[in-house]
């Protein structure tokens, strides 16, 4: 297995459609796979160890995801937003390399040991040139990794989680149809590469036959602009991209694409109002919650476009609250909820997730496999399975409140406070409590003119949750810390309000 | 002979077909394309005639499957021969909609 074979079988079958566009710069899947073959080749010919990215998304990146792949050299997408020591402390862990950036990045970088640097524009010329491709020889051994990918690092020291080919290749496998797209689709990738969003994206989006439209750097306005000249038809966001774009949409500056038939979102929790918006601003679009991690290859489970409309026009609570929720697991993956103990929990009971599959991996470079026992990762996310199998991700367990002995979710905190008309966004995070050792502290944004209290909230969640819930210490905030990928971080509301 | 291991390939002996192993039950199986056994995938071709009763061909990035569902295949290249276990033809299986996800 190798995820080569994923852009051999779409060259063969669709060899003349579009394959990835960026700008004026598009690549048929033939291109793209011969373009591969000399990118391969030249890797070879440096002897390093690692393909490495620091770039944001242009036609490079899946010619050197490719590339890679078919010399035989784990693909491993930096973060373009680190700078200094952070990003020097990433380099020192994967040389020798070669390393894809901008000619920018590529001066400064210049002299590194063991670095070898291709520009962007130089990597292009490679690919288009007129070279021989390498023969056809990549590895088809699955434990070969494919992608080295550093998680963000927002609780300590990035670690670099292994995908290995029969990860990747299990998870296209198993959530793609082979050239189920149109030849008139087209995807807006905004997701950057060293998100396995991003990754996902490209693996799919050739397998599919779909065309893909980067967009290099997220804007509302670019996006919406870019989906409108495009006639997108699908789209992948994170929370925080949706909820600009609606915002936008909302001043009158842009009106919703018509064309774009299936939006799916994911990369961190989505606030209910936000898809609620979303729904009423996109009314023909079909919405997909997926939910994933790094470690297992990306999206393990969804909550698809029939799903999202039934839950939203239902008179019942119960399936309603379902438009909070993760959905149901992709086929061939299994989840279970467990106790501390790592014993599974009664239906509906909160605990760790742990998933099982062919696509998870549960790996990091150097730290071994975090799998236990039957193959089950643990996910470090709490959550619950309702009766009907619905999964509801209710924030990493190590953001858990302990008060007096009792654990309390931030997550079940928030959502009742994003059910208050007047909120906005919230954190709910530990702060020290000299009684119970820790108490819930909470930073709210309020909405655009609200005056709503601290008391006023604080009843609201007395009125819907036992009062050990109840936030003793309310801050308003004018917004919220999120990293670019959306994910909220927790850490920085902590220290803020007096945690450690 | 222990179960085939998933990512496993083959080819034809008979014609261009290459698929690969998504699923096998344990134990020695007879696979076979256009009425001749399968081939590792790096074997020189065979050659020969494919067997009229086994010529209905197979279409790229679809997937084989026998009646107890146990064995499935995926076709990584088309040929004009079609799948067989112990000389049953294997079926298509149907696609599952998944909604895209990314």
């Amino acid at each position: 297995m190798n995820t080569m074979m994923l852009l051999e079988m779409a060259a063969q079958a669709m060899s003349e459609r579009a394959a990835v566009q960026c700008g004026d710069d598009r690549w048929t899947m033939a291109e793209l796979f011969s373009g591969a073959g000399r990118v391969a080749s030249h890797f070879r010919s440096l002897g390093v160890e690692n393909a490495a990215l620091l770039d944001v998304s242009s036609p490079a990146v899946p010619l050197s995801l490719f590339g890679a792949g078919w010399a035989g050299l784990p693909f491993v997408p930096l973060n373009y937003r680190l700078t200094g020591d952070e990003l020097d402390a990433l380099i020192a862990r994967i040389t020798p390399a070669v390393l894809v950036t901008d000619s920018d990045r590529a001066s400064q970088l210049e002299g590194r040991d063991g670095l070898t640097l291709i520009s962007r524009k130089e990597l292009l010329e490679i690919a288009r040139g007129s070279a021989e491709p390498a023969e056809p020889d990549w590895e088809m051994d699955p434990e070969e990794i494919a992608i080295l990918l550093f998680t963000s690092g927002t609780t300590g020291v990035p670690k670099a989680a292994v995908l290995r080919h029969k990860h990747m290749v299990s998870y296209i496998l198993g959530s793609v149809e082979f050239m189920a797209a149109e030849e008139s689709d087209a995807a807006l990738v905004s997701a950057p590469p060293y998100h396995v969003a991003g990754m996902a994206a490209l693996l799919s989006g050739i397998y599919s036959g779909r065309r893909m439209v980067q967009l290099p750097n997220f804007d509302a306005a670019s996006w919406l602009g870019l989906a409108h000249k495009e006639a997108v038809t699908n789209a992948f966001v994170v929370p925080t991209m949706l909820a600009r774009i609606i915002d936008e949409l909302e001043t009158g500056a842009a009106i919703a694409p018509a064309s774009l038939r299936s939006l799916a979102y994911g990369g961190g929790k989505m606030p209910l109002p936000v898809i609620e918006r979303a729904m009423h601003h996109f009314p023909e679009t079909a919405f997909t919650n997926a939910y994933g991690l790094t470690e297992t290859s990306s999206t393990i489970a969804v909550l698809g476009p029939d799903e999202h409309r039934e839950a939203a026009g239902s008179p019942d609570a119960e399936i309603r609250k379902r438009l909070g929720s993760a959905g149901k697991p992709l086929p061939g993956v299994e989840v279970e909820i467990r106790d501390e103990a790592g014993k599974p929990v009664a239906i509906g009971d909160r605990g760790e997730i742990y998933v099982r599959g062919e696509q998870v991996s549960g790996e990091y470079k150097g730290r071994g496999s975090l799998l236990v026992e039957g193959g089950w990762f643990p996910t470090n996310d709490g959550g619950r399975l309702d009766e009907e199998g619905y999964l509801f991700v209710e924030g990493r367990i190590d953001d858990v409140i302990v008060r007096g002995g009792e654990n309390l979710s931030p997550g079940e905190i928030e959502d009742v406070l994003h059910e208050h008309a007047e909120v906005a966004d919230c954190a709910v995070v530990p702060i020290p409590d000299e009684q119970w050792g820790e108490g819930v502290g909470v930073a709210i944004v309020r909405t655009r003119g609200s005056e709503v209290s601290a008391e006023t909230l604080q009843a609201w969640v007395k009125q819907h949750l036992r009062s050990s819930r109840v936030p003793q210490h309310v801050e308003f905030w004018d917004e919220l810390p999120y990293n670019e990928t959306g994910k909220l971080l927790r850490r920085k509301v902590k220290e803020a309000l007096g945690g450690a | 002979m222990a179960a085939l291991k998933a990512g496993t390939r083959f080819k034809s002996a008979v014609c261009a077909t290459q698929v690969m192993v998504i699923a096998a039950p344990e134990g020695d199986l007879e696979l076979s394309c256009g009425g001749s056994p399968l081939l590792d995938v790096t074997a020189d071709a065979a050659g020969g005639e494919i067997d009229a009763d086994h010529k209905n061909g197979t279409q790229i990035g679809k997937r084989y499957v026998n009646e107890a569902g146990d064995l499935e295949l995926l076709c990584t290249k088309p040929g004009e021969g079609s799948l067989a276990l112990g000389g049953t033809p294997l079926v298509l299986k149907e696609a599952k909609a998944l909604p895209s996800s990314d």
